[in-house]
């Protein structure tokens, strides 16, 4: 299992619209991706999962993979969270 | 049934058509028990893809018709389709205790709502809503039912409704939406201010069509009388088609004054501009030669989505206005937003008397990040055009000096980090609070124009929400008061050589009018089809009369009194 934690920069956290591009990246992959953020862990396919978290402008996140593609997905995600602006590149 | 319905003239003109009834449809969910629960879960595929295709359809025509950022809404909406967790709660609904498709999305759905619900913000209390709006949709494949929808009407109809979201009214298609007419609403309601602004006759404030007209049935709804005729006579379809043409040959006369000027019979020129909300606005304007634009409201630019729009995107929409307007002056006002606009993901706090609060240039002055953001796009912006900057909700000079201050800082960074900036953009303020009308003659010495905002000077000098239907009768535009502080601004500017515009509901009203001429109003902005009446009203008048006119005025009594000695001396309807 892979691991990366980032803090949010983006002013609005991570409201529907970054959170509609993070579980599209995250749907590409086949292995297990988990978003961790307050001790609450959730599907990082699921939009309604990673909604629910709430997270805020300097929220820190966790990312988690596990499987097959583990490393390619977090190389996706963390390159995803970047462009959009939403941690620090 | 042949029936005749009363409410509030919102847009004129008539349209005649076959009713299109926008109510929420019956999706009560009946809970069972199945047998074959892998027919069921096929079933509940099934109308998840039906759904599908219907949201994909509606979000290809909102990016058409709103752009791409608003229908990025619809893709969260989407992916809630495919969501592994919502899907997997109901196919072990199904699978585990024989539940019905329907019976099982609603039981997950309900949970995801309530747990949204309980979070601690309310953008994410707002997106329970999305979740509701999506599993409506499958429930109602599931349950055969169809809900109506707005942007997919593809037939000539008049659309009846309890009321119309501002994005609903953005989704109307004029090519095949003739009119409408809702239960609630007023005439200064959004739905009216829309309807006015896409020429679409209405009448709202019924608080009866919904429940009185049918689907299909047939419809004339008379946006000059307030009135909706349900399933009228021969006779009265005949009178109405001809009242019809006859407003169309009206109008086709008013359109040959597009390219004139604006002078009265006795040589005054004025200038007639026009409200708008966004750039899709301007190609009506030049259409209705318009001469400017008096208001550009940037609060939509804000509205509808889920963060800040950044100092790029507002440049862009700026350029593009201030491009297609040419060398014709664009008066841009800045973000007026609190009051009744909330904007979800400010996390505004709420307010007792939100009107009197926190909104506006108070809150710009407070939250001086959003607000430089916005006066960096528009100084960026100003080379493309005739920019003026126009802050909204003045109440005190230091108000106003604290707003020019912070804009020549940002413009002076700019020209710092190489952009170019117009020189000598003219830097106004709108005056819609009493104090600054009373204290005109300063506050002229120190902006460059103003522009009366009379929907809300209105309000604050007679203490009454226009919305508020036991006290609206006070919203008086002529009564005396309203026209003596009127007068005491315009004297007050022309006595430091500045110009006056007015951008409330009141510049575009046939009464007011005269008035305005004869108190020597320079501008006159207005809804973009009130332009071309306007400019014909002014072009039949002499300045020299109405100056007296407005004399007599000033010294009446009531309201009442003024409305109808304008109506009696000039003949008007």
């Amino acid at each position: 299992m892979k691991t990366n934690t980032y803090k949010v920069i983006a002013e609005s956290g991570i409201h529907a619209r970054p959170a509609t591009g993070l579980v599209k990246v995250a749907t590409k992959f086949a292995c297990d991706i988990f978003i961790e953020y307050k001790e609450k862990k959730v599907n990082l396919k699921s939009i309604l999962g990673v909604m629910s978290l709430g997270i805020p402008k300097g929220g820190s996140i966790s990312i988690f993979a596990e499987g097959k593609d583990e490393e390619d997905a977090l190389e996706g995600i963390e390159s995803f969270l970047k462009s959009e602006g939403i941690v620090a590149s | 049934m042949n029936e005749r319905i009363i409410g509030i003239a919102a847009s004129g003109g008539v349209a005649i058509g076959k009713a299109f009834l926008l109510v929420e449809p019956n999706l009560t969910v009946i809970k069972k028990t199945i047998s074959n629960t892998q027919d069921e879960i096929s079933r509940f595929h099934l109308a998840l893809s039906e759904a599908e295709q219907e949201l994909q359809a509606i979000r290809n025509h909102a990016a058409n018709v709103l752009g791409e950022e608003n229908a990025a809404i619809f893709d969260a909406h989407l992916l809630v389709l495919s969501d592994p967790e919502m899907l997997s709660s109901v196919e072990n609904k199904i699978k585990a205790e024989e539940f019905n498709a329907e019976a099982a999305l609603q039981e997950t759905a309900d949970t995801l709502i309530e747990m949204f619900q309980q979070l601690d913000n309310e953008y994410m209390r707002e997106r329970a809503a999305d979740i509701s709006d999506v599993t409506k949709r499958v429930i109602a494949k599931l349950l055969g039912v169809n809900i109506p929808n707005i942007a997919m009407i593809n037939e000539e109809v008049i659309i009846i409704s309890e009321d119309l979201a501002p994005s609903e009214t953005a989704q109307l298609n004029r090519k095949f939406v003739k009119g409408f007419t809702t239960d609630m609403g007023g005439r200064t309601s959004h739905s009216a201010i829309m309807a006015r602004t896409l020429e679409i006759p209405a009448v709202v404030g019924t608080s009866k069509v919904t429940s009185t007209i049918k689907n299909g049935d047939l419809i004339i709804v008379d946006g000059d009388n307030g009135e909706v005729l349900i399933n009228p006579s021969k006779e009265e379809i005949l009178l109405y088609e001809e009242k019809r043409s006859q407003l169309e040959a009206h109008k086709k006369e008013l359109s040959l004054l597009k390219n004139e000027q604006t002078i009265t019979l006795d040589g005054k020129q004025f200038e007639v501009a026009a409200n708008i909300g966004t750039p899709n606005d301007v190609e009506s304007v030049l259409e209705h030669g318009g001469e400017g634009v008096g208001l550009y409201r940037t609060e939509f630019l804000y509205m509808e989505r889920d963060a800040l729009p950044t100092e790029e995107e507002q440049y862009q929409a700026y350029k593009e206005v201030l491009e297609k307007m040419g060398r014709k002056p664009v008066v841009v006002r800045t973000l007026d937003i609190g009051g009744d606009k909330q904007l979800p993901y400010l996390n505004l706090p709420k307010e007792m008397n939100p009107f009197l609060g926190y909104r506006a240039i108070r809150l710009c002055l407070a939250e001086q990040e959003l607000f430089r953001i916005q006066l960096r796009a528009l100084l960026r912006a100003s080379n493309f055009g005739n920019l003026k900057i126009m802050f909204p909700m003045i109440a005190t000079l230091e108000e106003f000096l604290e707003a020019k201050h912070l804009l020549l800082e940002e413009k002076q960074s700019l020209q710092k980090q190489g952009f170019a900036v117009a020189e000598n953009i003219e830097i106004g303020i709108m005056v819609e609070i009493p104090s600054t009308a009373i204290l005109a003659d300063q506050f002229a010495r120190e902006v460059d124009f103003f522009s009366i905002g009379t929907n809300d000077l209105i309000q604050y000098t007679m203490a009454a929400d226009r919305m508020n239907e036991r006290v609206s009768y006070l919203y008086q535009p002529y009564n005396p008061a309203i026209l003596r502080l009127v007068k005491m601004v315009i004297d007050a500017a022309h006595a430091q050589g500045k110009w006056v515009g007015m951008c409330g509901e009141m510049a575009g009203d046939p009464i007011a009018i005269p008035l305005l001429l004869g108190l020597e109003l320079d501008e006159f902005s207005m809804s973009v089809p009130s332009m071309l009446k306007a400019r014909n009203q002014i072009n039949q008048l002499k300045q020299s009369e109405m100056k007296k006119l407005v004399d007599k005025a000033l010294g009446m009594q009531t309201s009442e009194q003024v409305r109808l000695y304008v109506k009696e001396a000039l003949n008007i309807e």
